[in-house]
């Protein structure tokens, strides 16, 4: 029972617990007398126009993207960095080519208009 | 009063078993305690870290901050705690039940669940993960998910673009955060955090990579999601973003998520740069070094504080050019010199920090005449766009 992950597996339940015991006494101890106007998105002002869940512009997304690439390419650095202090000098430059790959790729998507906020 | 952390545990640990009970269930037990003991002091901790970034808010922008409840007003949350318990939480029809009630949840989660790692006393802290940076990474992108469900469960157009914006912003400056991590890792040779403070003992870590130590500092107030860089909530653009449609205490909880992650920025900043518990005695005294530790905290969390009263909110372009032209390609930059200089100070004998300051202080200077450069392209090209409206004004007339 040494696991470290043992401590983890108690602190995010009860990170997860203490505030919803928390939402809950709101619940309970706060008025609830819901109707149909004041359950209208907004309660009060214009009442909206159309569904919420509308198709809004691509780039959102193609950051979206440009991140997933990025997180998984920077997963793969961090073994390289852990073994970093036993490596020779010339493990460190192909280190420092995976990221000029990433650099390139950077700069490809950068030049295709991708970073571009239109 | 050598180590009260260790005599604590231990004192604990006779008791269990002298009670009968197995020392790995009592280990547990002791784990579980710890656990909750942790998590409900970061909430209660919440109470006072408010009212005090109020006051040095009001201080910052010429006024007093909360003053009016108990004594300097620190009672003041403890007031608002009251009144949102018992104010009606208002379900908007439409929403997206179980992921709406979830997303409060999940963004307090992620904050109390980063603070596993780090070591807060020499010998005391919530466990010692071998991956603990990359578990740090992964707890906060929690945080980041749930403010996503947040918007786009409330079946709100102001929240859906709250929900977008995160899309854009919090997860974008996860990849500097990420890649900066890797810094403090390859100078210590290790991923735990414990092992990361412990190689910061005889220099600390700003002090080798002061720039790394900045771009991360900026990308972490950025994941935070506030000012500058409070687009997420934008209130005077997108009203409140995706906490909008959410009242009483699960809107509470945000609050609570968002103040308590400025802290855990400095807490983490303090560690992965600034030695964490380190400082003159604090060996033989943990004491001290949970002191030591506490200062750094509070000093880098007065910095961001100080950030946030300053300077206004930039705009979704800006902040998406700042990310992804400015601060990746830094980072790439400072990773790759940071390994190859260092590798080279070893294999060369050269003093390392002294080699490394040097890096950095050249790359400093590229970037500063860099950044200078464009600034002066961006004028120039301002000013032909101002000379042309101009006359064209002139010919109209």
């Amino acid at each position: 029972m040494h696991d470290p992950w043992v401590f983890v597996a108690f602190l995010l339940p009860i990170g997860l617990l203490l505030p919803a015991v928390a939402v809950l006494m709101g619940i309970i101890l706060g008025p609830r007398k819901p109707n149909a106007i004041k359950g209208t998105t907004y309660e009060c002002g214009m009442e909206t126009v159309g569904d919420t869940w509308v198709q809004l512009r691509a780039s959102y997304y193609i950051f979206a993207l440009i991140f997933v690439i990025f997180d998984v390419e920077a997963v793969f650095l961090f073994p390289w960095a852990v073994a970093y202090s036993q490596m020779q000098l010339y493990m460190v430059l192909e280190g420092v080519l995976f990221l000029l790959i990433l650099a390139a790729g950077l700069l490809y998507a950068w030049r295709k208009g991708a970073l571009e906020w239109v | 009063m050598g180590d009260p952390f260790g005599l604590i545990g231990r004192w604990f640990m006779d008791l269990l078993t002298g009670w009968g009970m197995e020392s790995s269930a009592a280990l547990t037990l002791l784990r579980f305690l710890g656990a909750g003991v942790m998590a409900i002091v970061l909430l209660f901790a919440c109470f006072f870290l408010i009212v005090a970034e109020r006051k040095m808010l009001g201080r910052f922008q010429d006024r007093y901050g909360p003053n009016r409840i108990g004594p300097f007003g620190i009672f003041q949350t403890i007031a608002d705690f009251v009144k949102l318990i018992g104010k009606e939480i208002v379900v908007p029809a439409g929403i997206d039940k179980p992921l709406y009630w979830l997303a409060p949840l999940l963004v307090v989660m992620s904050i109390i669940g980063m603070w596993a790692v780090v070591p807060l006393a020499p010998g005391f802290r919530g466990t010692d993960l071998n991956v603990g940076v990359l578990y740090l990474v992964s707890v906060g992108a929690i945080g980041t998910l749930g403010i996503i469900m947040a918007g786009w469960s409330s079946n709100n157009k102001f929240a859906m673009l709250g929900a977008f914006r995160a899309v854009a912003q919090l997860v974008s400056y996860e990849i500097p955060m990420v890649l900066m991590l890797l810094v403090p890792t390859m100078l210590s040779g290790t991923m735990g955090v414990v092992g990361i403070v412990e190689a910061q003992s005889e220099m600390w870590f700003i002090v080798a990579a002061p720039l790394a130590a900045l771009v991360y500092l900026i990308s972490s107030i950025a994941e935070n999601g506030r000012a500058p860089f409070d687009l997420t909530e934008g209130e005077s653009e997108i009203v409140a973003g995706f906490n909008v449609e959410y009242g009483g205490l699960a809107f509470g909880m945000f609050y609570v998520g968002d103040f308590l992650h400025a802290f855990t920025v400095g807490a983490l900043f303090s560690t992965l740069f600034l030695g964490g518990w380190r400082g003159p005695g604090a060996e033989q005294y943990p004491l001290l070094g949970l002191f030591y530790f506490f200062l750094k905290t509070i000093a880098v969390w007065f910095v961001t504080v100080w950030i946030r009263g300053s300077f206004p909110r930039v705009r979704i372009d800006q902040l998406l050019a700042l990310n992804w032209k400015f601060l990746t390609p830094l980072a790439l930059l400072i990773v790759a010199v940071t390994a190859v200089v260092n590798k080279l100070a070893v294999e060369q004998g050269w003093s390392r920090i002294l080699a490394l300051l040097a890096a950095n202080v050249v790359m400093a200077a590229g970037v500063w005449g860099a950044l200078a450069l464009h600034g002066r392209t961006v004028r120039r090209r301002e000013e032909e766009l101002r000379a042309g409206a101009a006359v064209s004004a002139s010919a109209a007339r």
